[in-house]
């Protein structure tokens, strides 16, 4: 019988099954960031296990609350700083070289065709864009990847996506996976793989492929996966041109995880990208989803763009392209994250900051900010965002607030008519 | 092994985050106790109120993807700083769960009639649940009646539970 993606690198980094269905797995990549690490980091001290298994597989940042806002998260900081200068731990990104976890890990080169990656976090399911078998974990298994490099799963039972047609103009990777959670359920992928294949897939870029998985674990999956194809080739070249003679050569390895045609998935699923529109949350799961035209006039009070979602220079280049020329609403206000420093600059190059400060816009530093009201952006009670995070939850960004998650450009619009709209861009 | 037995809190929903469970903003607390004041403080959830229904409870059962959303393990340990170290449920979220078992807490998942036959006889009752870890057994009781709830748990979910957690299992082994 043949098999999926993960299957595959299943079985190349399998060293122990303890019972059936569970697969203990050596890793390639233990991501660390300031809120989920230092627990373990203190653990490992305190059993007198302060060790790291490998320190160039090991890779760190601080993010979430960035600069520190206050004592607690000063010390978780410096909590993981010392620990990476005790480790000799290179790839430690700090404030000023630092941006949100899972874009600046990728800009990096770090994640590749068929390697595993666990992270204390749960849109580690983003790296899966690469055709890698990536996934959040807790502290404990972050702490247990940190020392030993080792980690247990269980089966990996794939859901295959085929995205078909073609996606209309004005309609993103983030409206896709929106109407594909609104399909699937919060439940509905739930211990699985999805595999998001077919030609809608095959014709995105990185950026969009990352938003793509990135919203995986809002189905409750444990890793979303796009196949490695010449575009993840030339994302990575710069980064793995020693390593291959050609583009070609790297393509022809890296097709080794791709499924076999006899795989057997637990559920093969089709899913016609012609038929959808701009898409938008409502209420507090990420599954309960409308076309932005039946929520149209809903008010709003803050709009956010940036976030592991949508805060890459793709995403900004369709909200400035909207912005260019214009104000927002004065009844509304708005902040922009770039995702990291590279993007910064890049949007700074470009003059998409300059546009994002003419319409109006709060740029921030590159931080996951607002999205988890850790740090800025929070909302007070009974105020809603137009976000292009990933998560709606009840007190997500701010007790008593509300967030509608949706694509940047339909949060540009929004906030230029300071209430939720349709893009210029999609012509319905 | 922890204690799996006590008075039971009934949630009677589905789909409860883990941000529900703890907010991100107490993920700020480098020390697992400080964590304890905060305990489902963010529940949607008519009729529930954090400050009084937590007390006093070892269990909780509700309904299924109980733990979805975020991988913090602060979520476990707001339960476990609290006294509850056993969620039984149609079914959990992976991250939730796997956490769970890390700590050598318990998340049991149990059919959906089973769940429901919980609720309609013990839920609105104050409801004891008295664990067998040798039967493997939930025994339910409010004073006027008892019911038995057979379960299962992986062989290795069990060693987790028995060993205290993960952590000194892989390196003793790996």
């Amino acid at each position: 019988m043949g098999k999926t993606t993960a299957q595959k690198i299943f079985a190349a980094h399998l060293i122990d099954t303890p019972t059936e269905g569970v697969s203990v797995l050596s890793l390639d990549r233990v991501f660390c960031h300031e809120i989920t690490t230092p627990i373990a980091i203190n653990d490992l001290v305190s059993r007198g296990k302060d060790r790291v298994f490998d320190a160039s597989k090991i890779k760190a940042v601080i993010d979430h609350v960035t600069p520190a806002k206050d004592s607690k998260t000063a010390e978780q900081g410096k909590t993981l700083r010392d620990w990476a200068r005790r480790h000799n731990i290179k790839d430690f990104f700090d404030v000023g070289a630092n941006g949100v976890c899972h874009a600046i890990f990728p800009e990096k080169g770090f994640v590749r065709p068929g390697y595993t990656v666990i992270m204390g976090d749960s849109h580690t399911c983003t790296h899966g864009a690469f055709g890698a078998f990536a996934a959040g974990v807790g502290t404990t298994d972050l702490e247990v990847g940190i020392l030993k490099g080792v980690c247990t799963m269980r089966s990996p039972d794939t859901i295959r996506i085929r995205v078909t047609g073609e996606l209309r103009e004005g309609v993103y990777a983030k409206d896709l996976i929106l109407g594909i959670i609104g399909q699937l359920s919060v439940n509905g992928a739930t211990d699985k793989v999805i595999e998001f294949a077919g030609p809608v897939v095959e014709k995105m870029g990185m950026d969009a492929r990352m938003t793509l998985c990135n919203m995986a674990i809002e189905a409750g999956a444990t890793c979303g996966i796009c196949y490695p194809d010449m575009t993840t080739v030339e994302y990575l070249w710069d980064f793995i041109k020693d390593e291959f003679p050609s583009k070609e050569a790297a393509l022809a390895d890296y097709s080794k995880w791709l499924p076999d045609a006899d795989a057997e998935y637990w559920k093969d699923i089709e899913f016609n990208a012609s038929e959808l529109e701009p898409m938008v949350t409502f209420n507090y799961k990420p599954d309960q989803v409308k076309p932005v035209r039946e929520m149209e006039g809903t008010p709003v009070h803050q709009i956010y763009i940036g976030s592991c979602t949508n805060g890459r220079i793709e995403d900004l280049r369709i909200a400035a392209s909207i912005l260019k020329g214009k104000k927002i609403s004065p009844d509304v206000r708005a902040i922009v994250s770039p995702a990291t420093p590279k993007i910064f600059a890049q949007a700074l190059d470009e003059g998409i900051i300059k546009i994002f400060m003419d319409a109006g816009f709060c740029v921030t530093n590159p931080t996951c900010g607002a999205c988890l009201g850790m740090s800025n952006g929070v909302l007070a009670k009974g105020e809603s965002c137009a976000s292009t995070t990933n998560r709606n939850f009840n007190g997500r960004m701010g007790k008593g607030g509300m967030v509608h998650l949706m694509s940047p450009a339909t949060a540009a619009a929004t906030a230029i008519d300071g209430h939720i709209t349709n893009s210029p861009l999609f012509k319905g | 092994m922890k204690n799996f037995s006590g008075k039971v809190l009934f949630l009677d929903r589905s789909d409860i985050n883990t941000d529900e469970i703890i907010p991100a903003k107490y993920l700020t607390e480098l020390t697992k106790e400080a964590l304890k004041p905060y305990c489902l403080e963010d529940l949607n959830l008519a009729g529930f109120d954090p400050k009084k229904d937590v007390e006093g409870k070892s269990v909780i059962i509700t309904r299924a993807n109980f733990g979805c959303g975020s991988s913090r393990e602060h979520a476990p340990w707001v339960l476990e700083c609290n006294g509850i170290n056993l969620v039984i449920a149609v079914n959990f979220a992976r991250i939730f769960r796997q956490n769970m078992f890390n700590c050598g807490l318990m998340a049991i998942q149990l059919a959906d009639a089973d769940i429901d036959d919980m609720f309609k006889e013990f839920a609105g009752s104050e409801t004891s649940c008295s664990t067998d870890m040798e039967k493997f057994t939930f025994t339910l009781s409010n004073g006027t009646k008892e019911k038995v709830y057979p379960f299962t748990i992986g062989p290795f979910d069990l060693e987790l539970v028995k060993a205290g957690g993960w952590v000194d299992y892989a390196d003793s082994k790996y």
